[in-house]
């Protein structure tokens, strides 16, 4: 399909620049597909269903293919054969499926697989809370498969978000060759808002570099100065091998120390050779706060709504959200933390995210979190009775 | 004059860096490889043009060895990795190999459904009773009464029959062969990768390091001759008695039948939709609920 074709059939999936109400799971839907994704592999699952749903309507329309697999295992090893074989993939889950994936996901860490996985969070452990709001896989999202990796997880925090930052997903994931989660919940999917949508031709989208050599000199996984290899597909007359064995840059399963440490630095150093690239952090009211709120998705929108508030109590406050919850960015929070002498962190989880401002923060000030994990939104009062605590 | 060629395997091998392999001298594996080359080399398709999808195990280890676009995943998810792939490259013949550990214990679930799908896809099922990679545990095709390291006083558990079960999941060709009969396994698997529609090849081979030892059943060789006894052709099989079938087991192609393949069935509904991604009037109504910002 040419790009001029491909292009008028994206047009045909929603109407741009035009007030649109919708949810955020649609608005994931939507940006996949003006992200040019072409292959959706997933299992129904409360909250993230609507994900699914949309696309197994849309994608035919624009000659791409869904399917719904047995499992959530299935759903993420298609989306990644899908990869292989040169398809902008994805999937959507919560909880329990994310759970499922993540022996794949970590295949695709390996093998340097671009894919989006969004994960409309709900409450846990188990079955949990299929129908209510949580941000308890904040750190599964970082930690969920076994071995070292450096996964590239965003977060969204309106409608709005769901659809710019699902696009930026699938352009990490071409340009680093890796899976990229959005960390969605249950609130920021089933909320509806009014937004404006790009035309899916103003959008900037990211397609992984193809190799310029020929097939007899490609190495799949070549150590290149930047870290970041160019990348053939299935059928392109490359012939490569993929494997989750610790592999040499050509992909073949190796032994050797120096090629097993190469392949685990790349892995890592692709990452962090490149954090500000992939660090996206929204900073509201900073520039003369003692006080942090730090906050991502769900909890971000109730903060700023307590810090309007609290403004006007003359707290002087301010918001720090992480649009790119991993890899951490340290380096911009270190910032804000030397400015400020309290740091307060509202998550919808048991104080997951707090851990990582404490280990950042190298001063004695104060950082408290405020934790709700029934169910249920934090609420702007909540946030700003614990300011009135903390600072009476 | 057909020029027999001699060494048709060779120019499927990658030669750089993977040999020796991790076979056991005398294991089947490597024969159900050769098999496999000279099946796809007859249908004469391009290297390019030719996926191989493996799990984890001896028999997955198969593709490494092979200079086609090759992917080695999971344990029991080649099925599911191979869907993605075949979807998303229509172009490519996709071929799973699969041992009866990763097939059918793991990947028990993917491969009833790979079965019910129909998509066209070609499963390669190297049977030898046992887990041999991880050192002889038994899997859901040790037959009843033999000995694995993790069944140290018997099997108690009742064997899968590979054949039954993909017939009654849905497969549209299934054949069972054997690493003795080589050159007929050849030729049934050209069958099935021809075959438009999910297909299955058992293959019946020989664990001699592991389930031979654990239950003296001999040498390679004893275990290849005991594969040459025990078979009986489907022909043949015709005309036994259930009692003259006891502990033998029926080769050659012994399921074929049409059914819509599930990407065709795709086909058509991405045909409906013109070039501008408008539906075609007469599906419109049928299709086409509005989208956003259809209403205004």
């Amino acid at each position: 399909m040419d790009t001029a074709t491909a292009l008028a059939k994206k047009r045909r999936i929603y109407k741009a620049n035009t007030p649109l109400l919708m949810q955020g799971n649609e608005a994931c839907a939507y940006g996949a597909l003006a992200a040019g994704c072409m292959f959706f592999g997933g299992y129904p699952i409360t909250p993230s269903t609507e994900i699914a749903e949309i696309l197994a309507r849309n994608l035919p329309r624009v000659g791409g293919h869904f399917i719904q697999m047995e499992d959530e295992i299935a759903s993420i090893a298609a989306v990644i054969g899908a990869s292989v074989a040169g398809a902008k993939s994805m999937t959507a889950t919560s909880g329990p499926g994310f759970s499922l994936m993540q022996e794949n996901l970590g295949y695709a860490y390996m093998a340097e697989v671009p894919c989006v996985v969004v994960n409309v969070q709900r409450g846990g452990p188990s079955t949990g809370l299929p129908t209510k709001v949580s941000q308890a896989d904040t750190m599964q999202a970082k930690w969920g498969t076994h071995g070292d990796y450096n996964p590239i997880v965003l977060a969204p925090s309106s409608v709005k978000e769901c659809f710019d930052l699902t696009i930026r997903a699938f352009n990490l994931a071409e340009k680093y060759r890796s899976p990229v989660i959005i960390l969605s919940d249950e609130v920021l999917g089933h909320m509806r808002e009014v937004v404006n949508l790009p035309d899916p031709g103003d959008l900037e989208i990211t397609t992984v570099q193809a190799p310029v050599e020929p097939p007899e000199w490609y190495k799949h996984f070549e150590i290149t100065p930047d870290y970041l290899s160019p990348m053939a597909s299935f059928g392109e007359g490359y012939r490569f091998h993929l494997t989750g064995l610790t592999h040499d840059e050509y992909g073949f399963p190796t032994s050797k120390r120096d090629e097993i440490h190469n392949k685990l630095e790349k892995l890592r150093l692709k990452i962090a050779r490149h954090i500000d690239d992939i660090s996206d952090v929204r900073a509201d009211f900073m520039d003369d706060a003692h006080i942090m709120i730090f906050a991502y998705g769900s909890a971000a929108r109730a903060s700023r709504q307590a810090v309007e508030i609290a403004r006007k109590k003359r707290f002087k406050v301010g918001l720090v959200q992480p649009r790119t919850l991993w890899p951490f960015p340290d380096k911009i929070v270190k910032k804000f933390l030397s400015k400020v002498d309290l740091v307060l962190v509202p998550e919808l989880n048991q104080g997951q995210l707090i851990g990582e401002i404490k280990r950042l923060c190298d001063r004695h000030i104060k950082i408290v979190g405020l934790n709700r994990f029934d169910g249920e939104l934090i609420t702007p009062s909540q946030i700003v009775d614990k300011l009135k605590e903390e600072r009476p | 004059m057909v020029i027999q060629k001699s060494n048709v395997t060779h120019e499927y091998l990658r030669h750089h860096k993977k040999f020796p392999n991790v076979w056991c001298p005398g294991c089947g594996i490597g024969i159900a490889m050769g098999a496999m080359i000279r099946a796809i080399d007859s249908l004469g398709y391009s290297k390019d043009d030719v996926a191989i999808v493996s799990g984890i195990g001896c028999t997955a280890r198969i593709p490494v060895y092979l200079d086609f676009n090759t992917l080695h995943t999971t344990h029991g998810r080649p099925l599911a990795f191979a869907t993605g792939v075949k979807m998303a490259n229509q172009k490519l013949k996709v071929i799973v190999v699969s041992g009866d550990g990763d097939l059918l214990a793991i990947g028990g679930n993917h491969f009833i459904h790979a079965a019910r799908r129909n998509m066209d896809i070609t499963c390669i099922l190297v049977n030898n009773y046992i887990y041999g990679m991880t050192g002889g545990q038994y899997s859901p095709t040790t037959p009843f009464s033999k000995i694995g390291t993790t069944a140290p006083y018997g099997m108690i558990e009742q064997a899968f029959d590979p054949v039954s079960l993909a017939k009654s999941a849905g497969a549209t060709f299934i054949a069972r062969g054997t690493v003795y009969h080589a050159s007929q396994l050849s030729r049934m698997m050209a069958q099935a990768i021809s075959k438009k529609g999910f297909s299955l090849v058992e293959v019946i081979s020989n664990c001699h390091t592991q389930y031979g030892r654990l239950n003296r059943e001999g040498s390679a060789v004893k275990m290849i001759n005991w594969q040459k006894e025990h078979s009986v052709a489907v022909t043949a099989a015709e005309k036994m008695t259930p009692e003259e079938l006891e502990g033998k087991f029926v080769t050659g192609v012994l399921h074929d039948i049409e059914k819509p393949e599930y990407l065709e069935e795709y086909q058509k509904i991405i045909d409906r939709f013109d070039i501008a991604g408008e539906p075609a009037k007469e599906e419109k109504k049928l299709i086409e609920e509005p989208g956003p910002g259809d209403k205004d």
